[in-house]
């Protein structure tokens, strides 16, 4: 600085465009960052090169059809996402649909999670360069995506759930593949901590960076894992248990740090309760029907419905607004990723840009489901 | 001095861990057997899908070119997307009575989300998902396809 002002030099803020075609964007996500030589000082960002106005397009669907639309809104948790919606829509007609749909739902949305966490976690390290993790994470992710094919008949857009229960029951192979996967995944767990987690260059660049106060976390709408690093219980299968969960054990994590580390113990930790909470279910899968008998032609009574889940990024919600018709009259997505991004500029200011990749990854964006 | 001592121990710390995560990847060099890639094109012959997946709609054809399609356009309606469209068209029987029969089952595979909703729409179980995943087309228009085959019609007895 000394040197600049002997010299006559002046210093000015300057604008850059990261994205939207940008490797750690994970999508296309443009942010406006406004600079000070290196650091940051706004992170702007700018929506809408991936929107699809899905909202407008529930309003001429019926509600069986709504549900294959979430798939391509958040698509490392569709199972989840379609289950929001079946939710809402078998609350609002005052279904209760038996214990096996329940027990079935909730194995498939912890394996959704696990998948999820896995892929976040490679990417991550890959975005703060160590393109290994990503081929370990998707090696065991890929387990997954085989029971979810066989099960399912889909990789990433499953369109498992329908409104009142299940589209297949499950493959008879699929217990037994599903402990296959936890056998095999919890002696893979530790490798995760032994490549990464320890890893100095990583902890350098991890710790203490992108911190978020709980305060701010709450008053941002931050959830998930990225909210509960900070401190704050959000938890939605602890407060509002849906489906199988309040039939099973396990800790909601928190972690009071609230930097970048915190955030990836907090995924890594939820990885090791999603496998406990399946443990606790795979064997007692109650008899039933895997669909309940429902009407071919949905009709909702006139009101307003809410549903909320817990998706791998936080808190999905489903607002249904019917007139009494086929198709809701509005039908609004709470979506996890739109609260998170919003909190990013917060957490980035006055750190480098290299600490803002690595804020965003430990956010976990996924950009289809911020614009919809 | 105390800063010194500091970089010389993170750069211990640092070569320990590196060693650490190299130990995984010597681990997986001296075992190939647990790498799971599949080496896709070459092993093309012997893949299988899972019995379930699902690739694109066809419509079932028995060896006397006869389908089970009545053409009720129960499909069409359950799509979301307009993938399918019913032509259908009124014929003569040799009785002298006039039945709708369908002409075209048109099938736009570039519109469709495979989410299987025709699948469990269909009332005689015309239709199924193949496991046929390789769609890539040199030209858009061949991505529209008609699922009947020329001079098929009605099996015999199926009625909705």
């Amino acid at each position: 600085m000394m040197a600049d002002k002997k010299a006559g030099l002046k210093s000015q803020e300057y604008f850059i465009n990261m994205g939207p075609q940008h490797p750690s964007t994970h999508g296309v996500l443009r942010l406006l960052l406004s600079l000070d030589g290196e650091i940051v000082k706004k992170v702007e960002p700018h929506l809408g090169y991936i929107h699809r106005s899905i909202e407008k397009m529930c309003e001429f669907d019926s509600y069986g059809q709504i549900v294959h639309l979430t798939d391509r809104m958040d698509y490392l948790a569709s199972h989840i996402n379609n289950e929001a919606v079946c939710l809402a829509v078998e609350n609002a007609l005052e279904i209760e649909v038996n214990e096996r749909i329940k027990t079935i739902r909730t194995i498939i949305a912890e394996l959704q999670r696990l998948s999820s966490h896995q892929l976040w976690w490679g990417v991550m390290g890959m975005d703060l360069g160590a393109i290994t993790t990503f081929l370990y994470g998707f090696r065991d992710r890929e387990m997954i995506t085989d029971i979810f094919e066989e099960t399912c008949g889909a990789r990433l857009t499953m369109n498992y759930n329908m409104p009142g229960g299940l589209m297949f029951d499950i493959h008879p192979d699929f217990q037994k593949k599903v402990k296959a996967f936890l056998k095999h995944f919890k002696k893979k767990l530790p490798e995760y901590d032994q490549l990464l987690s320890d890893n100095v260059i990583f902890r350098e660049r991890t710790v203490g960076v992108g911190k978020l106060s709980k305060e701010d976390a709450i008053s941002y709408g931050v959830t998930g894992p990225t909210g509960r690093a900070s401190g704050f219980s959000n938890d939605v299968r602890k407060q509002e248990a849906y489906s199988a969960y309040n039939k099973v054990n396990f800790k909601e994590i928190l972690y009071t740090e609230g930097d970048c580390f915190a955030r990836y113990k907090a995924r890594i930790d939820e990885m090791w309760e999603s496998m406990h909470i399946i443990e606790q279910l795979i064997d007692n899968i109650p008899e039933g029907l895997y669909r309940e008998k429902m009407r071919k032609v949905i009709k909702l009574p006139k009101g307003e419905y809410y549903q909320r889940v817990e998706t791998p990024r936080g808190e999905l919600g489903v607002y249904i607004i019917s007139e009494g018709g086929m198709s809701p009259y509005r039908l609004k997505f709470r979506s996890p990723g739109f609260s998170n991004l919003s909190a990013l500029d917060h957490m980035a200011r006055g750190s480098k840009i290299a600490d803002l990749v690595a804020i965003m990854s430990t956010i976990d964006l996924v950009i289809p489901d911020i614009d919809r | 001095m105390k800063a010194i001592i500091h970089y010389f121990k993170t750069i211990f710390a640092a070569l320990k861990t590196l060693v650490k995560g190299m130990a995984i990847t010597g681990h997986y060099f001296i075992h190939p057997k647990e790498i799971i890639t599949q080496q896709y094109p070459e092993n093309r012959d012997t893949l299988k899908m899972f019995e379930r997946f699902r690739g694109e709609v066809v419509l079932l054809h028995n060896e006397n070119n006869e389908h089970r399609c009545t053409g009720c356009s129960a499909c069409e309606i359950a799509c979301p997307n307009g993938t399918i469209e019913i032509i259908t068209k009124r014929v003569e029987t040799p009785e002298g009575r006039k039945v709708k029969q369908i002409d075209r089952f048109v099938y736009h595979l570039s519109m469709c989300t495979m989410c299987n909703l025709c699948i469990l729409a269909c009332p005689t179980d015309a239709i199924v998902m193949s496991n046929d995943f390789e769609h890539a087309v040199f030209d858009r228009s061949q991505l529209t396809k008609i699922l009947n085959k020329p001079g098929s019609k009605l099996m015999e007895g199926v009625r909705h």
